[in-house]
């Protein structure tokens, strides 16, 4: 069964023959060469590859930050490859969460505050509690006695904790998630990715960027790239369950301790 | 993005980086505040300059002798005078409009008696002269007509020559010498303060014209004459009268040119408000470079903090903002804070000018035009100068722009 055959109606990515050729002088880099990629809702996927092997690319076209040279992209039933730099930013904004390695939160700004960034530019025109909304999200990543704090005040895996709130307030399609565990010390690594397997055994779509085995080892499919191509993409066999990793490292502290 | 939306986000922006918005709004208050202190001294002098010269007399003319040709050569006003005392006789006897009149003959000399000496000036003038110049004694009293008939050598002391020659204020029925020509002080004048040039009114001593020629300067022609009109609205009607008059008394045919210059008070009162008009719109100019400085200002600190600025700028368009969303905010931002340092501007100038105003005695009113326009200014600063980093914030491009360290 090839990927395309696998596209059903449930799909929430569906693209097909992606390029991406940059020109950098009179040298031209083909950083996608035909790419097909099919999510279907409620996966959580992992897209590994070494630096160069085009998996940011893949990224940015997918996340809606960048357009294909050639291919097309159905993003939740909606064909977004050819859509101008406004109408992208509206699809971002409705369909799309983003978590960074960096967590890009603004400085000086409580964590409510920004959460409920996104909701400011909401277009829809609907009446908007952003306040609660995004005290609920704050709640889901649990956080929600730390609303009034600003990120200067949180660990590093409490600031991924509320970008991860940011990116789910807006109840996006797909959380796109670009190396969110690059910043953090494993212990917090396997807490946030503890947090993406609940989200997605709650229903949330979640395609995650990584390098590092470990972390991909937590999605339910690993698809690998190399020189801009699909080389790899399969299902996890032997999933790891980060609850029970996190149970472990706390077992081998008490044993530490004792 | 709504309104109001819009507003939160850029406040929160300009509140939550205090040292940079203050920094921003620096050139702005600063600018503001000088252009409000500068035009509030400026109106201030220009009100002071009215009030002198409202002091000089009320509806006062001043008949100076005029320019003589020579061979069709111009010499230049008073290079021959020919304004006597008959002149005066003549506009005071002829004329049905002018209420006083009174010749100033002037001379300088040493005078000695009370305390001390003093060098001052000695003006020979008419009885009327106190109606012209509107001046009061302070202490005895003026002299009269049979002391200008009689050429009685009686003086009347200006206050600043009474208090240096008589500290003690008995200066009325004391003996002083003028040029060792002996004469006594009948009176002493009000203080009336210091001319538009700055020159003291009251260092002087009036005395009746004809001691001040037989006695003390032995000059014929006279260097002044002023009159005055009982209404404002006979000035034009009594300067026709006068040069008819003084045209027929000095015997010129009808194709030559005045020998005399009259001049109104209200001409004299125009030549002062232009000087201060002028100056006053030089020091708005000058305080208006600190304006463009402190907008340029705003626009280096909003160029530096859109790079610095950069990853937050990603984010926001990551997260759906539109370049038109980053546009306005950086643009609402740099109007909000120009215009927010334009009222602390204003307020610095108010604080500054009451201070001035304190300082100085004048009245340094702050007008409402400048307030607008000082308001008005900031907001256009804002716009301008913010216009350009706030399209370079647009134009960026997301993906650069969240890697951006």
């Amino acid at each position: 069964m090839t990927a395309a055959e696998s596209a059903t109606m449930s799909s929430v990515i569906e693209a097909r023959g992606l390029t991406k050729v940059y020109r950098m002088g009179k040298n031209e880099v083909h950083a996608l060469r035909g790419v097909d990629l099919f999510v279907e809702r409620g996966e959580m996927v992992a897209i590994m590859g070494a630096s160069g092997s085009g998996k940011s690319t893949l990224m940015n076209i997918l996340g809606c930050l960048d357009r294909p040279t050639s291919g097309t992209y159905v993003l939740d039933g909606k064909r977004v490859d050819g859509l101008s730099k406004d109408e992208l930013a509206d699809i971002r904004n409705r369909k799309l969460g983003f978590v960074f390695q960096g967590f890009h939160l603004l400085p000086r700004t409580s964590a409510l505050e920004n959460v409920e960034l996104p909701l400011l530019y909401d277009r829809s025109g609907r009446k908007l509690d952003t306040r609660a909304l995004a005290a609920a999200a704050l709640e889901r990543v649990g956080l929600g006695q730390r609303m009034d704090h600003d990120p200067s005040e949180l660990s590093g895996g409490q600031q991924q904790r509320v970008a991860i709130a940011r990116a789910l307030v807006t109840q996006p399609s797909v959380l796109l998630a670009d190396e969110p565990t690059g910043n953090l010390d494993s212990r917090t690594s396997v807490e946030i990715m503890a947090l993406f397997q609940e989200l997605n055994d709650d229903g949330v779509t979640i395609l995650l960027v990584t390098h590092e085995p470990d972390i991909a080892a937590y999605a339910k499919r690993i698809v690998e790239l190399r020189d801009g191509r699909i080389i790899r993409d399969e299902p996890v066999h032997d999933r790891q369950d980060a609850a029970a990793d996190l149970r472990a490292f706390q077992g081998a502290e008490t044993a530490g301790v004792a | 993005m709504k309104a109001k939306t819009l507003l939160k986000v850029a406040g929160q922006s300009i509140v939550k980086n205090k040292m940079r918005t203050l920094l921003t709004m620096l050139g702005i208050i600063i600018g503001v505040a000088a252009v409000n202190v500068m035009v509030a001294i400026g109106s201030g002098a220009q009100r002071q300059i009215e009030r002198q010269i409202q002091a000089l007399g009320t509806n006062m003319l001043v008949i100076t002798p005029g320019s003589a040709m020579q061979g069709g050569v111009s010499q230049g006003a008073q290079t021959f005078n020919r304004l006597t005392i008959e002149d005066a006789e003549m506009l005071r006897s002829q004329s049905f409009l002018l209420s006083a009149v009174s010749p100033v003959v002037m001379t300088r000399a040493q005078v000695i008696g009370g305390a001390g000496n003093w060098r001052t000036s000695i003006m020979g003038v008419d009885v009327d002269y106190q109606q012209i110049r509107d001046w009061p004694v302070q202490d005895g009293v003026f002299f009269e007509e049979n002391d200008v008939r009689a050429m009685r050598k009686v003086v009347v002391l200006g206050a600043t020559v009474a208090e240096n020659l008589f500290p003690n204020g008995d200066a009325v029925g004391q003996q002083i010498r003028i040029r060792d020509v002996p004469v006594q002080v009948i009176g002493v004048l009000a203080p009336k303060g210091q001319t538009a040039n700055g020159g003291d009114q009251d260092d002087v001593i009036l005395a009746p014209y004809t001691t001040v020629q037989t006695r003390l300067s032995g000059r014929v022609f006279i260097p002044q004459i002023l009159a005055n009109t009982s209404s404002p609205e006979d000035i034009p009607a009594a300067q026709e009268e006068i040069r008819s008059i003084l045209r027929t008394s000095h015997r010129l045919a009808p194709n030559e040119p005045d020998d005399f210059t009259l001049r109104n008070q209200n001409e004299i009162a125009q030549a002062a408000q232009g000087t201060t008009q002028v100056m006053t719109m030089l020091l708005a100019a000058i305080a208006s470079i600190s304006l463009v400085v402190g907008g340029i200002g705003i626009m280096n600190i909003m160029l530096v903090s859109v790079t610095e600025r950069t990853r937050e700028i990603g984010l926001r368009l990551a997260l759906g903002a539109r370049g038109r969303d980053v546009l306005t905010q950086f643009l609402v931002e740099s109007v909000v804070m120009s215009v927010v340092g334009g009222l602390l501007g204003l307020a610095l100038g108010v604080v500054a000018s009451g201070a001035i105003a304190h300082v100085t005695g004048w009245s340094a009113a702050l007008s409402p035009a400048m307030v607008a326009i000082a308001l008005g200014f900031s907001g256009a600063v804002g716009v301008f100068f913010g216009y350009d980093p706030a399209r370079r914030a647009a134009a960026l491009d997301p993906i650069q722009a969240l890697r951006y360290e």
